[in-house]
């Protein structure tokens, strides 16, 4: 497939991409860094490159209400948002997911008041992650746009019809130009597909009622069923990354396995840092240290299974959280590994970096590098550990 | 536009009998009425609410169009979504069965409209959605437990503002929701009650016909939160119109109309006598509450008198 190769910052080409799957709605408000994706977005719509309804609300409850009341009326609908905005979402992302509707969201990762801070880290979809969606994390550009792609694909297939949030990192991903190759738009279109809703609150000759009172005789029985939804997330997302890999010759699984073949230690990351920490790796490398990188591209449903397999017989892994869970044990991602890790002899240790958009560093990476070979000769260190803040 | 009644009487009851309004309730008569104007081309978005929790309790529901309710404060929010979504559709053809017209019609009861779901009501409205909003108003919180609301009227008992040895039920008047949405600048805002029959299917007409956001303020007496005999709620209804608590009016394209002007309008008192809310006010050394009330009452006919006299001028 010829593609085009382009320079855009992650917020333009998750607009792009969101643009080519010919969204009929879009309800968003503006907030840092998620604003500039929106504004690309209404250029579109008034230079008519795309017929998308726009519903420019009063606050991201409301973005949030109306994307449901929308994607209840049969269409294809989307927000974006980050930090606080999501926050204030908060009730009505859960009722997205329990309802099946298949929103999708750019959410591009900010950190969480207070105090008010508008750079990055991962407290904003983290405080989201038990709320059912899917959530896909991206590392550049690129991956924001293919993920802005394949996100319609997956929340929309029947065996799924749940919302999909695609993170990346704002500022970092969502405000600097990077090089990104793109689809042509009807390739795009080819490849994503008119929605095919299976209800609908518009047909007047099928009327249903959504949402209603769910008491102590059915909630739990419906909550079930929605769990069952999410054992067929992992299939799906697979199944649609690798039509997308023969289409696009970019491939994606649950995870990036970077030098994981021969590696010994392993660090587990999300989003951006990843390629700082490749960097590193290499050099270390270079220098024989076996190390490698698992850089989780699907968090929600947390593929636990792929994980522990992947990680199983190392001699050290590390988990880096861009968010904290204040008075849990450790961050979500290493609660997560190291849960999926159970029964393993594979020490699991944690790292806290980021917060707030601090600069992750090489510095960074080298001492979670050496924290892993000490550790995997043996050695003892704190389960939880910081990095790069001032003490 | 003339409502007729014997062609209301023929059309079909789009909220089916068997819901669990409580006896006497004079919410889902109101809700009835008007989807007996508003017909089956008609998707409702109910607030959280009790009329929301007793038309839809699962595996049942008593709505014969399709119905969404959300959450409390988002139900202006949620129908704007699905009108904006009926545009789309209708513009890329994609419309499960083709019309030209549906109504959008959202209803909450004075806590998710003139409280926690007011922002995102104006924002609706703002917006000029082609939707009806109506508020229920019964004056207080009546589906958690009869807590006061920004509705509720000078010295009404309430379980969060009661009657007690030292205070007198709610201390502040009620907010007038309904001139601010004759703020917003929409085509068409109005206030009515159950019992005004045809003034309300006039209305909901209206209100369905104009190009761009409505909004219905209906006054629900509330046999359970107002305490008065469950016979009696269509006559409470009356009398808060008699007494001009509760004035017939409407405002279209910013033109106030009030629609029934009582000759001599009833005492306040003689209304709030009927009622168990305001019980505490006829005891000995509460006189000034009830003079506070009746002036309240007749300084805002005034005022309304005056936006007629005005906006006509």
């Amino acid at each position: 497939m010829q593609q085009k190769l382009v320079a855009l910052s992650g917020n333009e080409a998750v607009a792009y991409a969101f643009k080519q799957a010919r969204p009929h709605v879009a309800a968003a408000f503006p907030i840092t860094p998620q604003t500039e994706m929106m504004h690309k977005y209404a250029e579109f719509v008034a230079n008519g490159e795309s017929a998308t309804e726009m519903i420019l609300v009063e606050s991201e409850h409301s973005a949030m209400s109306a994307a449901v009341g929308s994607a209840a009326a049969g269409a294809r609908t989307f927000t974006a948002t980050s930090s606080a905005g999501f926050a204030l979402m908060w009730e009505v992302v859960y009722i997205a997911a329990s309802l099946r509707l298949p929103i999708c969201m750019a959410m591009v990762n900010r950190a969480l008041s207070g105090n008010i801070n508008i750079h990055c880290d991962h407290s904003d979809s983290m405080g989201g992650r038990d709320a059912g969606w899917i959530h896909l994390f991206s590392e550049n550009a690129q991956e924001s746009y293919d993920n802005g792609l394949m996100a319609w694909r997956i929340a929309e297939h029947m065996d799924v019809r749940l919302p999909v949030m695609v993170n990346y990192d704002g500022f970092i991903i969502s405000h600097t130009a990077d090089a990104l190759h793109m689809l042509p738009d009807e390739a795009a279109w080819k490849f994503i597909g008119p929605y095919k809703h299976k209800y609908t609150l518009l047909d007047v000759e099928n009327p249903i009622t959504v949402g209603p009172l769910d008491l102590t005789d059915y909630y739990f029985e419906h909550k079930t069923s929605q769990l069952a939804a999410y054992d067929k997330v992992p299939g799906v997302v697979q199944a649609v990354s690798d039509e997308f890999g023969k289409l696009t010759g970019r491939h994606y699984g649950f995870a990036e396995e970077y030098l994981l073949d021969d590696a010994e230690m392993v660090m587990v990351i999300l989003g951006s840092s990843a390629g700082t920490a490749k960097d590193v790796i290499d050099e270390y490398r270079a220098k024989g240290v076996k190390a490698g990188l698992l850089k989780l591209r699907m968090f929600r449903p947390f593929p636990a299974a792929y994980v522990a397999k992947v990680l199983a017989g190392r001699k050290a892994v590390a988990v880096l959280d861009r968010s904290a869970s204040f008075g849990g044990f450790g961050g979500p991602v290493f609660t997560e590994v190291r849960s999926a890790m159970y029964g393993q002899k594979v020490p699991v240790h944690g790292y806290i970096y980021g917060l707030g958009g601090r600069d992750f560093d090489l510095r960074q990476v080298a001492t979670v590098l050496d924290n892993l070979q000490k550790v995997a000769a043996g050695g003892q260190i704190e389960d939880v550990n910081l990095l790069g803040v001032r003490l | 536009m003339a409502v007729n009644l014997k062609q209301l009487t023929q059309s079909e009851d789009l909220l089916a009998g068997g819901h669990r309004a409580c006896a006497g309730c004079t919410g889902s008569n109101i809700l009835r009425q008007i989807m007996l104007t508003a017909g089956p081309d008609t998707v409702v978005g109910g607030a959280t609410g009790c009329m929301e929790v007793v038309t839809t309790i699962f595996p049942y529901t008593a709505w014969k169009t399709s119905f969404i309710h959300s959450a409390f404060e988002n139900c202006a929010a949620t129908i704007s979504g699905v009108e904006t979504a009926f545009r789309a559709l209708k513009k890329s053809g994609e419309l499960p069965v083709a019309r030209e017209k549906m109504n959008f019609i959202a209803f909450g009861g004075d806590g998710g409209t003139y409280d926690i779901g007011l922002q995102s009501l104006s924002g609706a409205m703002e917006r000029g959605h082609n939707m009806l909003y109506v508020c229920y108003d019964n004056e207080a919180y009546m589906n958690t437990g009869i807590q006061r609301s920004s509705a509720t009227p000078l010295g009404a008992h309430t379980s969060t503002a009661p009657a007690g040895t030292v205070k007198q039920g709610k201390e502040q008047n009620r907010k007038d929701l309904t001139k601010i949405m004759v703020a917003h600048n929409i085509p068409y805002v109005a206030q009515t009650t159950p019992f005004h029959w045809k003034d309300l299917a006039t209305k909901v007409e209206k209100a369905l016909a104009c190009d761009g956001p409505a909004f219905l303020n209906i006054l629900m007496p509330c046999t359970v939160g107002w305490h008065f005999d469950t016979a009696i709620g269509m006559e409470i209804a009356r009398e808060a119109v008699e007494t001009n608590f509760w004035p017939l009016f409407e405002v279209e394209d910013g033109r106030y109309t009030i629609n029934h002007k009582p000759k001599e309008r009833a005492p306040i008192a003689d209304w709030m006598k009927k009622q168990g809310r305001f019980k505490h006010l006829f005891k000995p050394g509460n006189e000034h509450l009830l003079e506070t009330s009746q002036k309240y009452v007749d300084d805002q006919w005034e005022k309304l008198l005056k936006l007629e006299a005005m906006s006509n001028g």
